[in-house]
């Protein structure tokens, strides 16, 4: 910004009020229809998902394997798989990434090496998928020997979990006003007894948005599986050294397949999976609103 | 760090508990509860400290899988090599066709959502009612949960037909169509970090423009944009890092071509593209493996950049308006 700009600002030079007006109202409305024209755009993509995959969905599809060259039957080990893979994020994410939500938000003291740490997290959530696919290939797959497993599936997508859970953590955390720490400490509750009995409890809400948040991200993310172990067609995994297949992974590779289309899977998969996502976040949005009524300051 | 727990106030409350527990007196029942306190302290400071290693771990598994290309083709002859031929008995392993690919790629999406992310961001925060704008937080919210790949096929069934039909192109599989459908997975970034940034700004600025007669929308672009450009700028760059680096998308609509794309109605391959591509195909530990981890290294180092940079002027106007 220059200095003569900045005089601009404040100026009655160019004061007409009835074009000021005008200009307003064209403003005004052309904005409202830009915002109105992509919010309906994204209502116009959920619900042509759900008109040409609700044909689709029927008990035999979500519960059978896939039949016939992967042309008929269903879908269930991909959800199975999908489903394995967001037990695993949890598992090695929600505890790391919520402990450094704490540590940020609660223990850490401003101070160089702290600020190296956020810019670094801040970072790890613009990395590209695929990069994190190649990250985990070489040190989940092949470097710790897991191989094309859920577990180094699950490895990989926990890391590109971990900002996203993060974030909300510290966010959900910044939110408590300090009179509650305040409060405890004045009752002789150490830092550990606050933040065990006041703190974490208070913030829950926000944490498992956020944590609800990063596992969807991490149930539709299909470029971290491509090599560590993703299958075209794999039977349900019963332990974690096996290949599986995975929802979003089974949508890619029957939307692209050319050799024999069905398009009934593509949109079904695509129904299943935008589905069990947009459920899930509703749900958590519905009960975080409810709970931040409760809880208001 | 804005953070509330480390105010001068509540370090001497700490510190007072501290004289509280280290005698004998504790009010709440427990007995050395500073050897549980200090426990649970290190043990979440060093779980906090882990996230730091997966960063440094991707950056050295990258480089150390780059290190045989490095080698045998150079660098210099990657980055600047206009020919991808990976396959052939000669062959070539110039990233030019992924990197212009990527570049007119990413060019599209941001002319297309810039702009609407952008007057998006201006309507909600100078001129939605809150309600209007809680309901188009939720919409966004579930923006940024559809997967990627579901876009891809929607692009696929949608887009391609409607590109092929109007332009004059031979299939819809080209960068424009991608760029297009980037552009809208890329939307909810733009439009949420530029809406904060406007938010951000003190109202007493928009308070004191409204006093001197200004209207709505010349407070909002003689005051508030400029107050809040670094934002917005910043904000720009995130959506370009996504873009950049978004991989489904490309991987389904962008056509895939071997060749340097002249214009963004030519099948065009880009960097994500190709390492989703190929990676999973190739011999482990072969020049062309390599090379892979090599583009992958690019990435990275060019999407850190970006938000390294996005990062500064974040920080830099939070430090602006703060108090």
């Amino acid at each position: 910004m220059s200095g003569s700009k900045r005089k601009e600002v404040i100026t009655f030079s160019d004061y007409d009020s009835r074009g000021a007006r005008r200009v307003e109202a064209i403003v005004r409305t052309f904005t409202m229809i830009v915002t109105i024209a992509m919010m309906t755009l994204v209502l116009f993509l959920l619900a042509y998902l759900f008109v040409r995959g609700v044909g689709s969905i029927n008990w035999q599809f979500l519960s059978d394997i896939p039949r016939d060259r992967m042309t008929g039957g269903g879908i269930w080990p991909a959800i199975a798989g999908t489903l394995w893979l967001i037990a695993l994020v949890s598992a090695f994410a929600l505890p790391i990434g919520i402990a450094t939500g704490i540590y940020l938000a609660e223990i850490a003291k401003p101070s160089r090496p702290v600020r190296v740490l956020r810019v670094a997290i801040a970072n790890m959530a613009g990395v590209p998928s695929v990069v994190y696919g190649l990250f985990g290939f070489a040190a989940f797959s092949l470097a710790l020997g897991f191989g094309k497993s859920l577990l180094a599936m699950g490895l990989t997508l926990a890391c590109v979990t971990l900002p996203v859970v993060i974030t909300a953590t510290e966010e959900a955390l910044k939110q408590i006003p300090n009179e509650q720490r305040q409060a405890a400490m004045a009752l002789g509750c150490t830092r550990a007894r606050t933040l065990g009995k006041v703190i974490l409890p208070t913030a829950l809400p926000g944490i498992l948005t956020g944590a609800i948040l990063g596992l969807s991200r991490a149930a539709g993310e299909t470029a971290p599986i491509l090599f560590t172990g993703v299958a075209f067609f794999a039977p349900v995994a019963t332990d974690v050294m096996q290949p599986s297949m995975a929802l979003p992974y089974h949508l890619y590779i029957m939307a692209t397949q050319p050799t024999t289309p069905a398009p009934h899977i593509v949109w079904g998969t695509a129904l299943v999976l935008t589905g069990m996502l947009s459920i899930t976040n509703a749900a958590i949005a519905t009960w975080r609103s409810a709970k931040r009524r409760k809880l208001q300051w | 760090m804005n953070n509330p727990a480390n105010t001068k106030k509540n370090r001497i409350i700490r510190f007072q508990t501290g004289l509280a527990e280290s005698g004998q007196t504790t009010f709440n029942g427990l007995r050395n509860t500073r050897g549980l306190d200090s426990a649970a302290t290190i043990f979440i400071s060093v779980l906090g400290w882990t996230a730091i290693f997966v960063l440094i771990g991707i950056a050295a598994f990258l480089i150390q899988s780059s290190l045989r290309a490095f080698d045998e083709v150079g660098i210099w002859s990657m980055i600047a090599g206009s020919g991808w031929f990976p396959t052939s008995s000669n062959a070539r392993y110039g990233f030019l066709p992924a990197q212009v690919g990527s570049i007119w790629v990413t060019t599209v999406a941001l002319s297309a959502c810039v702009p609407i992310g952008v007057l998006s961001a201006v309507y909600l925060s100078e001129f939605a009612s809150k309600r209007f704008r809680e309901a188009a937080k939720t919409v966004i919210e579930f923006m940024v949960t559809i997967p990627s790949v579901v876009f891809g096929l929607i692009g696929l069934a949608v887009l391609v037909p409607l590109i092929r039909q109007h332009l004059p192109v031979d299939s819809g599989l080209v960068a424009l169509t991608a760029g297009l459908v980037v552009g809208i997975v890329c939307l909810p970034t733009i439009i949420s970090i530029s809406e904060d940034a406007l938010r951000s700004v003190p109202s007493e600025l928009r308070q004191g423009s409204f006093a001197l007669g200004n209207t709505r929308w010349q407070t909002a672009y003689k005051v508030i944009l400029p107050a809040a450009s670094s934002g917005v700028f910043a904000a720009v760059m995130l959506g370009m890092g996504r873009a950049i680096g978004e991989t489904m998308v490309v991987l389904m609509l962008a056509g895939n071509a071997g060749i340097i794309p002249a214009s963004p109605l030519e099948a065009a391959r880009t960097m994500t593209g190709t390492i989703a591509q190929e990676t999973g195909e190739v011999v482990r530990g072969s020049v062309h493996f390599s090379v892979l981890f090599t583009l992958g290294l690019v990435l990275f180092v060019i999407t850190f950049a970006i938000n390294l940079f996005a990062d500064m002027i974040l920080e830099r106007s939070r430090k602006k308006w703060r108090r």
